[in-house]
């Protein structure tokens, strides 16, 4: 990798403890993310990756069970103490999470909230934290940034509320960044101009960025870097060009095939993926994808196959019948 | 081509994917106090008990003893016959008065809270009109202008416990009727009738039914209280307000006799509240997960 | 206001709108949720009604079935005028058309079974043949994918939104309807679910001869389904056209901005810079003239003077502009 490692995940796992049985929310990541580089991670719901960012910023519930190790910055988010996380955090990483309704004090105005953070990490006085604040607004796309500080959430739409949830998150010049789903919940003009938005912002000041998704297409053109997760675990991770054009995973290749495509002609069946995603609190012997994949084999229900990386360093997969490879044996 | 859904059969094998709520102990005691209570109360005439009324002048406050369990009371009748069907009295207003409520108040509340507009407007605000009167001035002015009787005193307690119940009906109904199955319901030509007995009554009824085990047990107290006043059961029917009372003159001497009754109906509230509560954890979770 | 009859007719259509006005009273003001809306379907195709979020389409959808009654504007289901009809006329006729919604886990009561939920039309429309009952509603879970066996006398929450999402499908479909609107079925599904569901539609549309208003804000989704589309903004239709034609040459400004936005899983498209400008107004105060020019790059007075009629373009399409891109 060129440059710098800003942040290392070195075989995370989670274990949850619930009702119906210990949940291993996430079973053995191992990722790396440059100072200045965007990793996109992409899955459906249930494949862990809320819980994996959980894990970075040491958010989890307390019941939770954290293994392996994060670095960050030379310093292992883990074992850190409650203190040296917080001032950690905001300062040095940041989050900008999907619904802003709920990730925003209801009961606060906008200023407050933004006051706050600059006046708790910056150490600013009230009147030029607020100063700032504006200038950060602004900076967002925001218009009449004085009149927005002393509004509310509820008085804002979704697509601003996600701006001024991405200025508190900038406001103290993170060095990384995660946004959990940062679009998922706007309309698709607005999610562009959130993208853009995020995109620039990076570019500005050379942050780095996770971006979590389950939508494919907003990490084609916008990560450098992309992990696909299934069951807890990244079954493919490559640069992205390479992901998109030289799949190895059936299930990526599942998972891109079951998007309609813009150029697609109407009524063209749709090669869906049988079955549905895995009960995280049953973990299964072999691969996790095995039961829905069309080129399982006895050893795959059997054993589960790690991350190993194929002709290209840079591209890992986790599967014991990728596609390039066996072309020609199965279809 | 449609894609069965493979995995269906493993569901059947893990067995229904709900949360199994374990009920504690607490709820089983409590649940085997209720019905103590309520099997000795259905049987006190079988019972070998002497009649609750039957005075014996020499055995005045005695304490207890071989033929008298729990001692006797001030005017030497049997404590413990007198705490069995005290439980009677107890157990007859504390339970009819919430079916009135529930019965009359829920009703009240599903409608308005499905019709809503101006039903709605007056329901609401004929309840805060009811909430608004002095309960305890009430029952004292139905009871001088009707009589003290258990009918009468269950009236009174029904009446005023009609707009919580409403209330619990009302709350429960405003969210339920925005839900999609409501408005698929109505899309199938159901009508208003069917939409209310069929969709929206099943799911209103556990938490009516958690309130309403709550409301027994507030019933009680009431029905305590007043009786504790004299306002409540006319003498010589006896229940345990009234025994309270009556205790309260002996308590140097014999405070057995305030104190047991209070016990007792200290242990069926505690019961009933427990049952209650957990009845109303039961029903949360699944309603959350909607 | 707009005139009865829609630019591009068709012959003899099930489904027609007439000039639909859906508007909501609160204390802030009035939503104009629906302004003056007219199309047709004919029998045996699917419509897509796309917009985003606020733009009236699920209004709209309910509105033809008569769920929260319009203002003014008719709706003529197979020459019957569903908007003159009340009470057990009115509920005789939903047999005939169905509606399937965005939350499919909301969708089922509860508390109810999924076998007398299905079974549920089948009592509201008079079956009284227990037997008979019990058949169409196994028939009508083996054909969405589903063991009646496992699946009758079990609750909705066992189940998964996938699931869920075919059984709401079923309950649609036990009475025989013609019409279905489709309430963004699939907007709440996994990537990998939706594929399954969107196949599922479209073979109960082949197999039972079905029409659909299919609703969506996701426009590869609604073309993926779709015969004709239809896009709408703030309560009014912008441009309507055959699926193919309208995505590949769109006329609409508004078209043109969301085909933009849309990002593709393809890296080697560089995302649009600066592709959209400002946020859709409020409903309770739209724009006056054409309710797109305060983002429209193309706008000038006249946008604002003139609402921009819904006029024929070319074969099979029709725009709402006054300058239109083609």
């Amino acid at each position: 990798m060129s440059g710098p490692t800003l942040l290392s995940v070195e075989d995370v796992a989670v274990n949850l403890p619930t009702s119906r049985g210990n949940l291993r929310a996430v079973d053995g990541v191992t990722l790396t993310l440059g100072a200045g580089k965007t990793l996109g991670i992409v899955g459906e719901s249930g494949c862990g990756k809320t819980m994996l960012s959980r894990a970075i910023l040491q958010l989890l519930p307390k019941k939770a069970k954290v293994f392996g190790r994060v670095l960050f910055d030379g310093q292992d988010l883990v074992r850190l103490s409650p203190e040296a996380l917080r001032k950690l955090r905001s300062r040095s990483l940041a989050v900008v999470f999907q619904d802003p309704m709920t990730s925003l004090n209801p009961v606060l105005t906008i200023g407050t909230q933004l006051v706050e953070t600059l006046q708790r990490h910056l150490e600013l006085d009230a009147g030029p934290a607020r100063k700032r604040g504006a200038e950060l607004l602004a900076a967002v796309g925001i218009p009449a940034p004085e009149q927005r500080l002393s509004q509310y959430p509820h008085q804002l739409s979704g697509g601003m509320r996600q701006r001024v949830a991405i200025a508190i998150a900038l406001s103290c010049e993170p060095k990384l960044l995660i946004a959990d789903e940062p679009t998922t919940a706007l309309d698709v003009t607005i999610q562009a101009q959130i993208l853009d938005l995020l995109a620039r912002e990076q570019r500005r000041r050379r942050m780095a960025m996770i971006l979590i998704t389950h939508d494919l297409g907003v990490v084609a053109g916008r990560a450098d870097e992309v992990a696909v997760m299934y069951a807890g675990r990244v079954v493919e991770r490559a640069p992205t060009p390479a992901l998109f054009k030289n799949m190895q995973m059936p299930y990526t290749a599942a998972l891109l095939a079951a998007i309609p495509k813009m150029d697609a002609a109407p009524h063209t069946p749709l090669p869906a993926i049988a079955g549905r995603p895995p009960d995280p609190t049953h973990l299964m012997q072999g691969c996790a994808f095995a039961p829905r994949c069309r080129c399982a084999d006895g050893q795959c229900l059997r054993e589960k196959p790690s991350l190993v990386s194929a002709e290209l360093p840079d591209h890992h997969y986790a599967c014991f019948h990728p596609l390039r490879i066996n072309a020609g044996a199965n279809t | 081509m449609a894609t069965l859904e493979l995995s269906i059969r493993d569901e059947v094998v893990a067995g229904p994917v709900h949360k199994t709520r374990r009920l504690g102990m607490l709820f089983w005691i409590a649940v085997g106090w209720m019905i103590l209570v309520f099997a000795l109360a259905i049987l006190a005439p079988a019972l070998p008990l002497p009649r609750p009324t039957d005075m014996d002048m020499l055995v005045r406050r005695a304490p207890p003893s071989a033929s008298h369990w729990l001692g006797t009371d001030g005017l030497g009748r049997d404590e413990l016959a007198r705490l069995i069907y005290g439980a009677r009295i107890s157990l007859v207003v504390g339970l009819c008065a919430p079916v009135i409520g529930v019965t009359v108040g829920g009703a009240l509340g599903m409608l308005a809270g499905y019709f809503r507009g101006r039903f709605d407007a007056l329901a609401v605000g004929g309840m805060d009109v009811l909430l608004a009167f002095p309960p305890l001035i009430f029952a004292l002015a139905v009871t001088a202008f009707l009589g003290q009787s258990v009918f009468n005193l269950t009236c009174i307690l029904g009446v005023l416990s009609i707009p919580a119940f409403m209330r619990v009906a009302r709350a429960s109904t405003l969210t339920l009727a925005r839900r999609e199955f409501v408005i698929a319901a109505q899309a199938l030509g159901a009508t208003h009738a069917r939409i209310l007995l069929r969709e929206l009554l099943p799911n209103v009824t556990l938490p009516l039914l958690a309130f309403f085990l709550l409301g027994v047990a507030v019933v009680i107290v009431v029905e305590g209280a007043l009786s504790f006043l004299g306002l409540g059961v006319p003498p010589p029917i006896s229940s345990w307000g009234s025994m309270i009372g009556e205790g309260r003159e002996s308590l140097e001497i014999a405070p057995w006799l305030a104190f047991i009754p209070a016990a007792a109906m200290f242990l069926t509230v505690l019961s009933f509240n427990i049952v209650g509560d957990s009845l109303r954890a039961l029903s949360d979770p699944r309603q959350g997960a909607l | 206001m707009m005139h009865g009859v829609p630019p591009v007719a068709l012959h003899d259509p099930l489904l027609r709108v007439e000039d639909l006005v859906v508007e909501y009273q609160l204390s802030t003001g009035t939503i104009h949720a629906v302004s003056g809306v007219s199309l047709e379907i004919a029998r045996g195709e699917t419509l897509g009604l796309v917009g985003e979020s606020g733009c009236g389409k699920s209004t709209l959808g309910r509105a033809v079935l008569q769920l929260g009654r319009a203002v003014s504007g008719r709706v003529l289901f197979d020459g019957e005028d569903l908007t003159a009809m009340q009470g057990e006329a009115l509920r005789k006729m939903r047999q005939r058309v169905q509606l399937i919604f965005q939350d499919p886990i909301a969708s089922l009561n509860p508390r109810r079974r999924i076998g007398d939920i299905i079974a549920e039309p089948l009592l509201i429309a008079g079956y009284k043949d227990a037997n008979k009952r019990e058949t169409l509603v196994s028939e009508m879970l083996s054909a969405v994918g589903l063991d009646p066996a496992l699946v009758k006398d079990r609750l909705p929450h066992e189940f998964s939104g996938g699931q869920c999402q075919r059984i709401c499908i079923a309950r649609a479909l036990v009475l025989n309807p013609e019409f279905i609107v489709c309430d963004e079925p699939v907007s709440a599904l996994d990537v990998s679910i939706r594929a399954q569901i969107l196949n599922l539609l479209e073979e109960m549309k082949q197999r039972f001869g079905l029409t659909l208003l299919f609703i969506a804000h996701d426009l590869a989704v609604v073309k993926a389904v779709s015969d004709r589309v239809a896009v709408m903004y703030l309560g009014r239709l912008c441009e309507v056209g055959a699926s193919s034609e309208l995505f590949a040459r769109p006329a609409h400004p508004y078209t043109a901005l969301l085909i933009e936005a849309i990002p593709v899983p393809n890296p080697d498209v560089t995302p649009p810079e600066r592709v959209a400008v400002g946020e859709p107004p409020s409903p309770l105060a739209p724009p006056s003239g054409c309710r797109f020019r305060t983002r429209c790059p193309r706008a000038d007075y006249r946008c604002a003077q003139e609402i921009p009629d819904l006029r024929p373009i070319r074969a099979g399409q029709a725009v709402a502009c006054h300058h239109p891109l083609i």
